[in-house]
C-alpha cells in the first residue's frame, strides 16, 4: 500500500536540532517550571521564548529572502517533539502555523511585512474553529472564534473570515480584538475566543490562495501536533516506569505485577510507534498527497498513544493518580485538549479512509 | 564480486519465472503449518531450487554452501521474494536460528557437516525446547541427558516440534544437571539426530483440524557427545542467543521469508468483495475506521523497523525496537485475521472446504493459525515481560 511511506530520513542538521532542542527544552521547562506557569497569565516565559527566537528556531520553514533559515518544515519537527516531551507551552507552534498560513496565502506585501518579524520573535496566531465544533476549516461563519491559543502574546491574527459569501483568509491586527480568556482542559496552553470585528479589506489575503493556505495550516497543524504528542507520550511512559520501579506494595515493587507490566509495555509500544510514524511524516510531508496521508497516521496514531499511556499512568498511581499533584493528569489532558483540534483520531482515520479505501 | 543492484534484477527475472502459480492444494502460511506430505514435498523442492539459483544463505560463505556475497545482496533476494509473494521457505529452524547458531558459535567441523544440509532443505531442523509441562518456562526443562561414555543417554519429551516428524536435527535444550546451584546452571544444549531408536514423534492436531507440530518422545535414545554445542551447563546461554535469532533482534539468518506476511492490502480487497447488510463492507463506516486503525498500525510496524537502522533516532533504547518486532507482529496478523472475519460478515461462518465460504475459508484458517506465532517462541505475555524487564527495567516478575 504505502511501504515507502514508511521510510525514514533523517538530516544531520535534524539529528543536531533533535540534540539541542531535547537539552534546552529540558533545561528550561523542568516540570516545576510547568506547573509554576500553570498559574501565569500568559502561561509561557518570555525570555525563554526570546531564547528560541535567537536560536533560529521561528525561522526555520521561512524562506532566507524572508528573514528566515530556509530550512524545511521536517526541521520543526524535532522542535515540537522535543516540547512536547517537557509540556513546555510557547506560541510556537501557532506561530507557525501563522507564519506558515502567511507563506502559502499571503500576498507579497503581507509576506514581507510579517514573515520577518514572525521569524524573529514575534508572537502570532490562527483563529479557526467557531462554536459550531467543525473542524472543517472552510465551514466559517465568520462571527465567533474559538480555541484562539497565545491570542493575548500575537501582535497578528490570521483568521478565516465570511467575506461576500466566501471563506477567506484575513491578517486580523490583535489591536482590534477584544477577546475573553477559555478555560481548557489543558491547562499548559491559553486559549481565548472573540468576536470578529469589522474586516478591513486591506487585511484579506488573496482569495485564491485560500484553499491552498486552509491546506497548508492542517497540514502543518497535524504535524506540529502529532510531534507534540508523540513527545510527551514517551515522557509520559518514562515517568509512569519511574514510578512502577519504586513504588512497593503488598512487599513488591509494583511494576513486578504483570497487570501493571504488561499495560505499561503496551503503552511504550504505541510510543514508538508514534515516534516511527512522525519521523516518517516529517521526511514525507512536502510530497502531494502523501505528505496527507503520512501526517494524518501519525496523528492519529500519537494522540491514541499519549492517550493511552496518560490514562493507564493516572491509574498505576493509584491514590496519588487522581491528585492534582500527580503529573499524570498534565499528560492526559495535553491528549484531551489535542483531541479538540484539528480533528481527533477517528476524524483523521475518516480522511484517511477516503484517500486509501 | 556482483553489485547488489545486478543481483536484484537476477532475482527479479529469476522469480518472476520460477515462483510457482496455481498450485493444486493449498499452501501453508507459515512454516508451522506444513501439515501434509504434499506440502512439505512441495516446499522441500521450492526452497532447493531457490538456494540452487543461489537466493537463500547467498551471504553465507562459500565453504559451507552460501554464496559468499554480502547480507545486502541476501536482503536484496529476500525483498524480490516478497515482491512475488513466493511460497515460504521450509526449513525454518535451520535457516532462521539453527544456521546462525552453527555459523556464529559453532566448531569448523560443525560448520562443515551442518550448514549445506540446511540452505538445500536435505536436512530438516527442528527445535526441542518447549516441554509438555513448560511451555514459556523454558528454564525449567527438565528431558535429562546423562553422559555415558562418549554418549549421552536422553529420556523425556519435547513439545510444539515444528516439523518434527519431518526433521534429521534438533537443537534441543535439555537436563544435564539435576543439583546444579540454579535451574539455568544445570541446562545443556545439543545438536541432536533424531532419526536414532528411542526417538518417536506423534502429530499433534491443530485447532485448525490440520497438522504440523509433533510432540517428540525420548526414551533412553543415545547421542554422540560430541553433539554437545559449546560446554556442558552452559545450555541456558545457547538457547538465549537462538532466542534472539528467533525473535529477530540478531542477524546472520539465511534469508528467504518463513512467515508470510499479513498484507492490509488483502484485507482491503476482501472488504471490497464481501457484504455487510447488503452492500460493500468497505461502506461500512465502522469497519472503515477499523481498517484504517489497522492499516495505520501496519505502517508504524514497517517506520519501526525502518527507524531501528537510524541510530541516532534508537539511541535511547537501542534494542527496543527489535524486542518489540516479535510481539508487535504476531498480535498484528492474528489482529488482521480477526478483523477480516468480522468484515465476512454472514460468510464468516463457513470453514475450509464449504462452497459458501470466501476464499475457500482462508480467513478463519488463517486466524486460527496466527495464535502459534502469538504463543510459540514465548508467549506475547512472555515478550511483555521481556520487554518491561530488559527494555524499560521493570523488576522482573517471578
Amino acid at each position: 500500500m504505502t511501504a515507502h511511506l514508511a521510510k525514514i530520513a533523517l538530516t544531520e542538521m535534524q539529528a543536531e536540532l533533535r540534540d539541542q532542542a531535547m537539552k534546552f527544552c529540558g533545561e528550561k521547562s523542568p516540570v516545576s517550571k510547568v506547573r509554576a506557569l500553570l498559574e501565569d497569565e500568559r502561561g509561557y516565559d518570555e525570555a525563554v521564548w526570546a531564547e528560541m527566537a535567537e536560536l533560529g528556531w521561528l525561522g526555520i520553514a521561512i524562506p532566507e529572502d524572508q528573514g528566515g533559515l530556509g530550512l524545511e518544515l521536517a526541521d520543526v519537527v524535532p522542535i515540537a517533539e522535543a516540547m512536547g516531551k517537557h509540556l513546555m507551552n510557547s506560541p510556537y507552534a501557532s506561530t507557525t502555523l501563522a507564519a506558515q498560513a502567511i507563506l502559502h496565502g499571503g500576498s507579497d506585501a503581507q509576506k514581507a511585512e510579517w514573515l520577518p518579524k514572525l521569524s524573529s520573535g514575534t508572537v502570532a496566531t490562527v483563529a479557526l474553529f467557531e462554536p459550531s465544533g467543525a473542524w472543517e476549516l472552510d465551514a466559517v461563519t465568520g462571527e465567533t472564534k474559538t480555541f484562539v491559543l497565545n491570542l493575548n502574546a500575537a501582535e497578528i491574527v490570521v483568521t478565516t473570515v465570511k467575506h461576500d459569501g466566501q471563506t477567506r483568509l484575513a491578517l486580523i491586527p490583535r489591536d482590534t480584538i477584544e477577546a475573553r480568556r477559555e478555560t481548557i482542559i489543558d491547562e499548559t496552553k491559553r486559549s481565548y475566543r472573540f468576536d470578529v470585528p469589522e474586516i478591513d479589506a486591506i487585511w484579506l489575503m488573496p482569495a485564491e490562495l485560500t484553499s491552498a493556505a486552509l491546506d497548508r495550516i492542517e497540514l502543518v497543524a497535524n504535524l506540529l501536533q502529532a510531534a507534540e504528542l508523540s513527545g510527551a507520550a514517551m515522557a509520559c511512559v518514562d515517568y509512569t516506569v519511574d514510578y512502577l520501579k519504586t513504588r512497593k506494595q503488598f512487599g513488591k515493587v509494583i511494576g513486578a505485577f504483570q497487570a501493571l507490566k504488561h499495560p505499561t509495555v503496551d503503552a511504550f509500544m504505541g510510543a514508538e510507534g508514534a515516534r516511527s510514524l512522525l519521523y516518517a511524516a516529517a521526511t514525507h510531508v512536502e510530497r502531494q498527497g502523501e505528505g496527507e496521508i503520512a501526517v494524518r497516521m501519525a496523528n492519529a496514531k500519537a494522540g491514541g498513544a499519549l492517550s493511552y499511556a496518560a490514562d493507564r499512568s493516572i491509574q498505576f498511581h493509584g491514590g496519588f493518580g487522581f491528585t492534582y499533584d500527580c503529573d499524570a493528569q498534565l499528560y492526559r489532558r495535553v491528549a484531551m485538549f489535542a483531541a479538540s483540534q484539528f480533528g481527533d483520531a477517528a476524524f483523521h482515520r475518516a480522511r484517511l479512509a477516503e484517500l486509501l479505501l | 564480486m556482483i553489485s547488489v543492484e545486478d543481483f536484484a534484477a537476477q532475482a527479479d527475472a529469476w522469480f518472476a519465472e520460477h515462483t510457482p502459480r496455481g498450485v493444486p492444494f493449498m499452501l501453508p502460511l507459515t512454516f508451522m503449518e506444513v501439515g501434509t506430505d504434499e506440502q512439505f514435498d512441495f516446499l522441500r523442492d521450492w526452497q532447493n531450487q531457490v538456494y540452487r539459483a543461489g537466493y537463500l544463505g547467498a551471504h553465507w560463505p562459500t565453504d559451507y554452501g552460501g554464496g559468499g556475497l554480502t547480507q545486502k545482496h541476501q536482503d536484496a533476494a529476500t525483498r524480490v521474494m516478497r515482491k512475488y509473494n513466493v511460497p515460504i521457505m521450509l526449513n525454518a529452524i535451520g535457516i532462521g536460528w539453527a544456521g546462525p547458531l552453527i555459523l556464529d558459535t559453532g566448531t569448523e567441523d560443525e560448520k562443515r557437516k551442518y550448514l549445506p544440509g540446511i540452505l538445500s532443505a536435505d536436512d530438516i531442523w527442528c527445535q526441542g525446547f518447549s516441554e509438555p509441562d513448560n511451555g514459556s518456562d523454558l528454564g525449567n526443562a527438565q528431558l535429562k541427558a546423562v553422559r555415558d561414555g562418549d554418549e549421552y543417554v536422553l529420556n523425556g519429551s519435547k513439545t510444539w516440534t515444528t516439523q518434527g516428524n519431518y526433521a534429521k536435527y534438533m537443537i534441543l535444550l535439555a537436563r544435564t544437571d539435576f543439583d546444579a546451584p540454579n535451574k539455568y546452571a544445570g541446562l545443556s544444549f545439543f545438536l541432536a539426530p533424531m532419526r536414532i531408536p528411542g526417538v518417536e514423534t506423534t502429530k499433534i492436531r491443530k485447532l485448525t483440524g490440520e497438522y504440523g507440530f509433533t510432540q517428540t518422545f525420548f526414551t533412553d535414545a543415545r547421542i554422540p557427545a560430541d553433539t554437545l554445542m559449546g560446554q556442558e551447563g552452559e545450555g541456558w546461554k545457547v538457547a538465549m542467543r537462538t532466542l534472539e535469532y528467533e525473535r529477530g533482534a540478531r542477524g546472520g539468518q539465511a534469508g528467504g521469508y518463513t512467515i508470510s506476511q499479513t498484507d492490509p492490502l488483502e484485507v482491503v480487497g476482501l472488504a471490497k468483495r464481501a457484504t455487510r447488510n447488503g452492500q460493500p463492507a468497505l461502506e461500512d463506516p465502522v469497519m472503515r475506521d477499523r481498517l484504517m486503525a489497522q492499516m495505520i498500525e501496519g505502517q508504524a510496524m514497517m517506520a519501526n523497523r525502518e527507524r531501528a537502522k537510524i541510530m541516532p533516532l534508537v539511541m535511547e533504547r537501542p534494542f527496543a525496537l527489535p524486542m518489540l518486532s516479535k510481539l508487535q507482529f504476531t498480535e498484528y496478523a492474528r489482529e488482521t485475521g480477526e478483523l477480516a472475519l468480522e468484515l465476512e460478515g454472514a460468510q464468516s461462518g463457513y470453514y475450509v472446504g464449504e462452497a459458501g465460504s470466501r476464499e475457500d475459508g482462508y480467513w478463519q484458517r488463517s486466524y486460527l493459525n496466527a495464535f502459534s506465532a502469538t504463543i510459540g517462541g514465548g508467549t506475547s505475555q512472555i515478550q511483555r515481560n521481556i520487554v518491561g524487564e530488559h527494555v524499560l527495567g521493570l523488576p522482573k516478575t517471578r
